[in-house]
């Protein structure tokens, strides 16, 4: 059954009519055309498909339409604004956290929700809020470094 | 190159270029200074290659063109999957024809527009693509130079090139650009002569670390892989697949279709699928299609592996035999044999392997996760019998490859579907899909033999290899008797197998490593003793003492703590790591503490990049050294998901430590492969210092562990 949902996508209102059973990351890459969020595992596994859901890390491919109404979603393409990139980003850029970098937008995103969340982790914190995204490549040292520059770079703004 | 014959190539060590053909495309481009280089005039850089050829014709596979903009583009048949040659072969470019990396566009795997590429596997391009490419970069110089003592009317001799353009030496008041010299212009030059290439004390580029070029793109969403592109009209392709790999078909049931709309179903021999404009009708249609399928006896599973391989593998060949191996037993105070086992990984990447691609006036135009570009025009065109020139291969990102996607089974499938429904078409596979034709590491086993004197000298080595090749076992150690021989056979596998970074040579460096390790103990020398005592190359010898020296190989352990060494030698590197790890002795379970990583690498492009490359090798290594393993049943793969396949995580990560040797006039080597293939030895190694367990079986689970605690 198709019904009409209505959320924020990157600051943008989107109404669409859809099943709702249909996966949020469906939505997001093929009728939105937002396809730097990825498909890795569908299964809630790898974190490929991590975007924001109310501010918080979720997982698009777990996620059905029907409960999505009236949210506010980010992807990473909400993330840098007039092509200024993000602090997360710019850092992941300064220590290459990234190789093939199918994994980096869901990185990146998880990242996002944990700074938001926690401000000042630890690296044990960051281990333990980024655990459950997988980089094949084995960016992980690199990837824990750039959230630790970009959370001291996003403190001292505020 | 066709699957088949890389597969081949891959198992073993390539040690020169792979030869390329002929191709006229050269009229497609417009104006600029186009420098051709073949690699068979490799030769030309003394030392470089052996290779030669009488052949005229222009047998070129690199080239580049300096544009009327003074931009230049690289075009290459190698592909990007995260190796990052997008930046080092830039680098090699900017270096010798004296212009700012940001001023290289790299084109790279474009069928239509770059040379011919045997494929982006076994380390190759930096080891054979950079050479070339620097040569012709500094050919186009020399043509700049030329160009630029003509229209300033000078000799070319007090001419000098510096960013993007040319100056007279000493005297900065006069200069001409990249830009005016080539406007209007269209200059094809061949390289003939041994171009004037630098010397490492003049290099502003190479040897710099510099961060990937390609990080802006990927960090922002907006690098596009195979499954990213949209076209008008494009239809989701979804495949109807068995349980059981080698599963036949018999019939199908589409009675199911029906409650849908606007679904197509494909059938095409045993591939059968639907395809709907949206991805989630397409996937929920699929499975109303019921296909009856014949599976292929159950001959092994998990429990019976090894025995099996010893009793099927029967065909043998002798790799290299030195010496009397009678001799050498006789002539030895310890003798020592074991068996070491390794069983199937999968190469998972992220992205799953897909294929975008449409068909216009007969001709196919595809964007695919492939490795081999080439390769995969050249499997397109046999299965859908059409001309080579009617296949087409784009320019895309990959999500990584690790040597799986060089088999293009997905690209061939879409190619099918989009022909049989006549729109465009994106195939994307499911991870489930992703594992049951993974083509993984076969499982391997190693049977040793070694023998050494009173005074800790080896004096035999014999070893046994099934399943994993020859790559990168021609000894490094002074042993006077030893022979290596290989025991293979094609379609003993259950499923399908096939090259895996650095193939073979993770599961033959494990064994050989390990043993080496047992020897040293069993005559009570301390292993890195032991391996500087029968190290027969002096380069790795100089590779030990660097990691030796990193890691601090006499430093106080740590209680439960193990120090772990490996040598290897891959691609052309030589590779040595020392890791230490922690174990519980009662659960088993290892953490990694550190790894050290010294390399020899010959010329280091891109220092920062081989560091990122090396560290990567590590963290995947260490997947395979402690997790991976694929469940199964004969063809019925039983992991089918992460959840069921552990790779190295943000947890299990260690501190990681890389060092390289310093030789920056010398060739460079291989960089995304050698790394990984000693961390299994140096963790075996490691987790039996810590303690006492002998684990012959990757992966070197808590089980095994205890089981060996137990046995000891």
């Amino acid at each position: 059954m198709k019904q009409s949902i209505s959320f924020k996508l990157n600051g943008k209102p989107v109404t669409l009519s859809v099943n709702g059973g249909v996966s949020l990351l469906t939505v997001i890459r093929t009728y939105l055309d937002k396809t730097g969020t990825k498909y890795g595992c569908g299964i809630g596994e790898c974190g490929a498909c991590t975007v924001l859901l109310d501010n918080q890390p979720a997982r698009a491919c777990m996620i059905s339409m029907e409960d999505v109404g009236g949210s506010e979603i980010i992807t990473i393409e909400g993330l840098s604004s007039n092509e200024v990139l993000h602090p997360i980003q710019k850092a992941f850029v300064e220590l290459d956290a990234l190789q093939c970098g199918f994994c980096t937008p869901g990185m990146i995103m998880n990242a996002y929700g944990l700074l938001k969340r926690n401000p000042t982790p630890t690296r044990e914190d960051i281990i333990s809020g980024m655990e459950e995204n997988l980089c094949r490549c084995g960016s992980y040292n690199r990837i824990i470094d750039a959230i630790q520059v970009a959370a001291k770079e996003m403190t001292k703004k505020i | 190159m066709r699957p088949d014959k890389i597969n081949e190539l891959y198992f073993s060590d390539v040690n020169e270029p792979i030869i390329y053909d002929r191709r006229k495309f050269l009229k497609k481009l417009g104006k600029g200074i186009i420098v051709i280089f073949s690699l068979s005039e490799l030769s030309l850089l003394q030392g470089w290659s052996q290779n030669t050829t009488a052949d005229n014709e222009p047998n070129f596979n690199a080239y580049l063109r300096v544009k009327e903009d003074g931009r230049v583009d690289c075009y290459t048949g190698k592909i990007e999957m995260g190796q990052g040659v997008i930046t080092s072969l830039a680098q090699a470019i900017a270096e010798e024809l004296e212009v700012p990396l940001n001023t290289v566009d790299m084109i790279m795997g474009d069928t239509d527009l770059c040379p011919y590429d045997a494929g982006t596997w076994g380390s190759l391009t930096t080891r054979f693509a950079d050479p070339v490419l620097r040569a012709a970069a500094a050919e186009a110089r020399e043509i700049l130079i030329e160009l630029a003592a003509e229209k300033l009317k000078v000799s070319p001799e007090i001419l000098e090139a510096i960013d993007g353009k040319i100056y007279i030496k000493n005297d900065t008041s006069k200069s001409v650009s990249f830009a005016e010299l080539t406007k209007g212009k269209k200059i094809v030059r061949s390289l003939k002569k041994k171009p004037n290439i630098k010397k490492s004390k003049d290099f502003k580029i190479i040897g710099k670390p510099i961060i990937s070029t390609d990080a802006v793109a990927k960090v922002t969403g907006k690098a596009k892989y195979s499954g990213d592109i949209k076209l008008p009209n494009m239809v989701y392709a979804t495949v109807v697949r068995p349980t059981v790999f080698g599963s036949k078909k018999l019939k199908v049931d589409t009675s199911g279709l029906s409650a849908f709309k606007n679904v197509e179903l494909i059938e095409d021999g045993d591939l059968v699928a639907v395809v709907h404009s949206d991805p989630e009708i397409s996937y929920k249609a699929s499975k109303k299609v019921k296909v009856s399928w014949e599976a292929p006896k159950t001959k092994v599973d998990n429990n019976t592996l090894f025995q099996y391989l010893e009793d099927t593998v029967k065909e043998k060949k002798i790799f290299i035999e030195e010496g009397s191996i009678e001799e050498g037993r006789q002539n030895s105070s310890t003798v020592l044999e074991a068996n070491y086992h390794d069983g199937y990984v999968a190469h998972a990447p992220i992205e799953t392997h897909s294929a975008t691609c449409y068909f216009e006036n007969g001709k196919l135009t595809m964007w695919a996760s492939t490795q081999t570009p080439f390769g995969t025009r050249e499997q397109l065109a046999k299965e859908l019998d059409i001309p080579l020139e009617n296949v087409h291969i784009k320019q895309i990102f990959l999500g990584g490859g690790f040597g799986g996607k060089i088999y293009n089974k997905q690209a061939i499938e879409a190619a099918k579907i989009a022909k049989l429904c006549g729109k465009p078409v994106q195939l994307v596979w499911s991870r489930k899909e992703e594992f049951m034709y993974d083509r993984f590491r076969p499982a391997a086993l190693m049977k040793v033999a070694s023998g050494v004197d009173s005074n800790g000298k080896l004096n035999v080595w014999e070893f046994d290899i099934y399943c994993a090749g020859t790559r990168g076992t021609k000894l490094f150690y002074n042993v006077p008797n030893n022979r290596t021989r290989i025991f293979n056979e094609d379609n003993i596998h259950p499923f399908s197998t096939g090259a895996w970074r650095a193939p073979g040579n993770n599961s033959t460096t494990f064994a050989r490593e390990s043993h080496i390790d047992v020897t040293a103990h069993a005559v009570g020398i301390d292993p890195l003793k032991f391996r500087l005592n029968n190290l027969k190359n002096k380069n790795m010898v100089t590779v030990l003492e660097l990691a030796a020296a990193t890691f601090d190989w006499n430093r106080k352990k740590e209680d439960g703590h193990g120090y772990g060494i490996a040598l290897g030698e891959d691609a052309g590197t030589l590779v040595a790591i020392i890791a230490e790890v922690y174990v519980d002795k009662t659960t088993g379970v290892v953490e990694t503490v550190k790894v050290v990583c010294a390399q020899d690498m010959g010329q280091v492009v891109n220092p920062h990049g081989a560091k990122v490359q090396t560290e990567g090798g590590i963290t995947m290594g260490l997947g395979y050294a402690l997790y991976e393993d694929i469940k199964f049943n004969g063809g019925n793969i039983k992991t089918k998901n992460f959840n069921r396949y552990e790779i190295t995580k943000f947890s299990t990560t260690p501190k990681i430590e890389c060092v390289f040797i310093s030789k920056m006039d010398s060739k460079p080597e291989g960089g995304g492969e050698p790394a990984i293939i000693c961390v299994g030895g140096a963790i075996a190694n490691a987790v039996f210092d810590a303690c006492g367990a002998r684990v012959n079986q990757m992966p070197i689970t808590p089980k095994r562990i205890l089981e060996a605690i137990g046995n000891g």
